[in-house]
C-alpha cells in the first residue's frame, strides 16, 4: 500500500490541503458537497496505479475558504490556477457530485491539459421534468434514504457517531456548498450551452438510485458531451464509489487506460 | 414605556393534527390545508383588532412579513399596513419587519415604506429583518449570503431614503442605475428603524453604532437572555461608542395574556399559547437553520446539544417561568413587566395579545383588560434600578 501524504499549496490566497498518493498517471479527484470522505472508499485502491490527488476544496476540509470565492466558476478558474501551479499535464480528472460540476466546468474553459473526464453523480445541469433532491432541506435521516440505496450503507450511515471535529467539518462542508450551489440549486443554466466543448474522452458513472440527481441527469450529461461513455449501476445511489466499488474502480480503470 | 398591538395574523383555523403527517406548519404543510372562507374570516377579524388597538390608545400597532406558512399570513405586510394607515389614528403603523434579504430589489422596500410614511405623516415605524431561516427555503435565496444582502439592502434603503437622486448604487448583490425615489420619506432624515431579533452580538452592535441608534427589539428569547442582550446594548454603547442609550431603543415583543385572575388566565390561554409555540412554531432545524444562516460555532452548540430549537413540547407554564409568555390577572402581569422594566429599562413592549388559536372574543378581551388596567400604570413609570443585591 502506497503512502498518502497531506500537503498545502499556496495558490492565490489560498492555502489548499491536499492528499497525495500513489505512482503513474495522474488522476485528480474532486469531491462533492460533503467534503473527501466520499471518496475514501476507492482512494488508496486508486493510488497502486496512479498518482492520485485529492484536494479539499476552498471551506472544506482542511482548506480556508478565501472570501471572494462566491460560486462554482469561481472554484473552476481557481483549479485552472490549482493544475498550473501544479504542474499537471495530460492527468485524468474525475468529480463526484459537485465535483464532477466542477470538473465539468473546469473542462468546457480549458480541456488541453486532460487527457480524460469522468463525472460521477454529477451536479451542474437541471433536467426539468425531474425535480433534484434537496439535501439542504433534509432530516440526517432522510439524507441517508436519499443517498444510499442499500440497507447496509444506510445503516452504517446512521450508526456514525461524529466527533466534535468532525461535526465542525461537516457544518463548514455545508455552509460552503450552500454558498457555491444553493442557487441556482446545484447547477449552472449556461454549462449545458458549453458542454460540447468537452472534446476528450469521457465517462459518466451513475447511480440508478441516486435520489438526489435521479437518472435523467445521467442520460442528459451523456447526450450533452459528444462522444461520452455512460455506465448506471444497479441499486446503488448517489456514490458509487461506496455501493458499487468494485465495478466502478474496474470501469474507471479500463476508461482511464484507454484514454491513452 | 410605548405600548405597541402586534397581530402576527397566523392562520387560527388549523387543523392542529396536521403535524401527525408534516414536520412543520411553514414550507412543507400543504397549502389545501388553508381554507380561504377561513381566511377571509381571519383577515377581517385580525384588521378589526389591530384597529380596535388604536382606539385603546395604544401607541402602535405593528405587522410582518412572512412566506408559505400557517404562522403568519402576511407575505406582503404592506396591505395590511396601508389599510391601518387609513383606518388608525394616532398609533403608529410599524412593519416589523420586512425582510430585506428575501427581496430581490429592496428598492421596492424603500417605496413601499416612504408611501407608508408619507400616508401617515410620519406616524409610521420601519422595521428590518432577515428572515426567519425557513424562508430561505421558501423565496430560494442562499442563507449564506443572508448577512451580506441584509447589510447592502440595508445602506440601499437608507441612501435612497436620504441622498438626492438620480445616483448609482453599486453593490455585489444589487446594482441600480438609477436611485431616485418618488416619494421621499416624509419623515426626516428617515423613518424610524426597529431591528427585530433574537439577540447576536453582531446585530446589537451594528443597531446601537451612533450612526443607527436603531431600536432592539427582542423576539422570543428567555427573559433572563433578554436581560443580557439589553445590557450588551448599554454596554456597547457607553463603552465603545461614547454615548448613552435611550429607554426607546430597547423592545421587547412579547405574548401576554390578561384576565379576572391568574386561574381564569391559565385555563383560557393554555391551549392557544401552547398551539402557537408547539403547532405553529414548529420547525425541524434543518429547516430553521439552513447552512450560513446561522454561525458554524452556533450549530455546533445546536448539534452538540442534539437539541430540536422548535421541536414542540413547551409547556405554557415553563413558557410563564422563562418569561416568554406571561399570563395572568392584571395586577400580575403588571408585577411582572415592572421587573422587566426596572431590569432592563424596557422602552418598547411589542405585545402578543393574539397568539396561535386565540379566538376574538379571548383577544378583544385580552386587549381591553390589558390597556385600561396594565397600560395606564406604566405612563409616565419611570425605571427603578435595583440592585445587584436586590436580584
Amino acid at each position: 500500500m502506497s503512502e498518502i501524504t497531506t500537503e498545502t499549496l499556496t495558490v492565490r490566497d489560498v492555502e489548499l490541503t491536499l492528499r497525495r498518493a500513489g505512482e503513474g498517471e495522474t488522476l485528480l479527484l474532486l469531491h462533492g458537497a460533503n467534503g473527501s470522505m466520499s471518496w475514501l472508499p476507492v482512494f488508496e485502491a486508486l493510488a497502486e496505479n496512479y498518482h492520485v490527488i485529492l484536494p479539499d476544496h476552498p471551506g472544506f476540509g482542511d482548506t480556508e475558504a478565501p472570501g471572494w470565492m462566491d460560486n462554482i466558476s469561481d472554484v473552476s478558474y481557481f483549479y485552472l490556477d490549482v493544475i498550473e501551479a501544479l504542474g499537471l499535464d495530460q492527468f485524468h480528472l474525475a468529480g463526484h457530485s459537485m465535483g464532477g460540476w466542477i470538473a465539468a466546468e473546469i473542462g468546457v474553459r480549458d480541456a488541453h491539459r486532460i487527457k480524460s473526464l469522468t463525472l460521477i453523480s454529477a451536479a451542474g445541469i437541471r433536467v426539468d421534468g425531474t425535480p433534484m433532491g434537496d439535501l439542504f432541506a433534509w432530516s440526517p435521516e432522510e439524507t441517508v434514504g436519499h443517498v444510499f440505496a442499500q440497507k447496509s450503507f444506510r445503516d452504517q450511515a446512521l450508526a456514525m457517531e461524529p466527533n466534535e471535529a468532525q461535526i465542525e467539518v461537516m457544518l463548514r462542508n455545508r455552509q460552503m456548498a450552500a454558498r457555491l450551489c444553493w442557487t441556482p440549486r446545484l447547477h449552472n443554466p449556461d454549462l449545458r450551452k458549453w458542454l460540447h466543448r468537452l472534446d476528450l474522452p469521457t465517462l459518466i458513472l451513475w447511480g440508478d438510485s441516486d435520489g438526489i440527481f435521479p437518472e435523467p441527469y445521467a442520460h442528459a450529461y451523456h447526450e450533452l458531451i459528444p462522444g461520452s461513455e455512460l455506465e448506471v449501476y444497479e441499486n446503488c445511489g448517489h456514490v458509487p464509489m461506496a455501493e458499487a466499488r468494485d465495478a466502478f474502480l474496474g470501469r474507471l480503470q479500463a476508461f482511464t487506460q484507454g484514454a491513452a | 414605556m410605548d405600548f405597541f398591538f402586534f397581530n402576527l395574523m397566523p392562520y387560527g383555523a388549523l387543523d392542529l393534527d396536521y403535524d401527525k403527517k408534516y414536520a412543520s406548519a411553514n414550507l412543507v404543510l400543504p397549502n389545501s390545508y388553508y381554507d380561504p372562507e377561513e381566511g377571509h374570516k381571519l383577515y377581517t377579524r385580525y384588521m378589526d383588532e389591530l384597529e380596535y388597538a388604536d382606539e385603546l390608545g395604544f401607541d402602535g400597532v405593528c405587522v410582518n412579513e412572512h412566506h408559505q406558512t400557517a404562522y403568519g399570513m402576511m407575505p406582503t405586510p404592506a396591505v395590511i399596513a396601508g389599510a391601518l394607515a387609513r383606518n388608525t389614528k394616532n398609533a403608529k403603523v410599524c412593519v416589523l419587519g420586512r425582510a430585506l434579504p428575501l427581496i430581490n430589489n429592496p428598492l421596492m422596500v424603500a417605496e413601499e415604506f416612504a408611501m407608508l410614511d408619507n400616508i401617515t405623516a410620519g406616524r409610521f415605524v420601519a422595521g428590518f429583518v432577515r428572515g426567519l431561516g425557513v424562508e430561505y427555503h421558501a423565496m430560494n435565496i442562499n442563507p449564506a449570503f443572508s448577512l451580506e444582502r441584509f447589510h447592502e439592502a440595508h445602506d440601499l434603503i437608507i441612501r435612497a431614503w436620504t441622498e438626492t437622486g438620480p445616483f448609482p448604487f453599486e453593490g455585489k448583490h444589487y446594482n441600480m442605475q438609477y436611485v431616485n425615489l418618488w416619494p421621499r420619506p416624509y419623515t426626516k432624515p428617515h423613518p424610524e428603524v426597529w431591528i427585530p431579533s433574537q439577540g447576536s452580538e453582531e446585530t446589537i452592535r451594528w443597531a446601537a453604532h451612533p450612526d443607527r441608534r436603531y431600536t432592539y427589539l427582542n423576539v422570543y428569547s428567555p427573559f433572563s437572555a433578554v436581560e443580557g442582550f439589553m445590557e450588551q446594548y448599554r454596554r456597547v454603547c457607553e463603552d465603545d461608542y461614547g454615548y448613552e442609550a435611550e429607554d426607546r431603543q430597547l423592545g421587547l415583543a412579547l405574548p401576554i395574556y390578561v384576565a379576572e385572575t391568574d386561574e381564569i388566565a391559565a385555563r383560557e390561554a393554555k391551549p392557544h399559547i401552547e398551539a402557537f409555540f408547539n403547532k405553529f412554531l414548529r420547525i425541524p432545524n434543518e429547516l430553521l437553520l439552513p447552512p450560513g444562516y446561522t454561525s458554524i460555532s452556533s450549530l455546533k452548540a445546536i448539534r452538540l446539544a442534539k437539541r430540536e430549537m422548535l421541536g414542540g413540547g413547551k409547556e405554557m407554564e415553563r413558557m410563564n417561568d422563562l418569561g416568554m409568555f406571561i399570563y395572568g390577572s392584571a395586577a400580575t402581569v403588571r408585577e411582572r413587566l415592572e421587573e422587566f422594566q426596572d431590569r432592563v429599562g424596557l422602552g418598547q413592549l411589542c405585545t402578543l395579545l393574539q397568539f396561535g388559536t386565540l379566538p376574538h372574543d379571548l383577544t378583544m378581551k385580552n386587549m381591553e383588560l390589558f390597556a385600561t388596567e396594565v397600560m395606564p400604570h406604566f405612563r409616565g413609570r419611570e425605571r427603578r434600578l435595583v440592585s445587584a443585591a436586590a436580584q
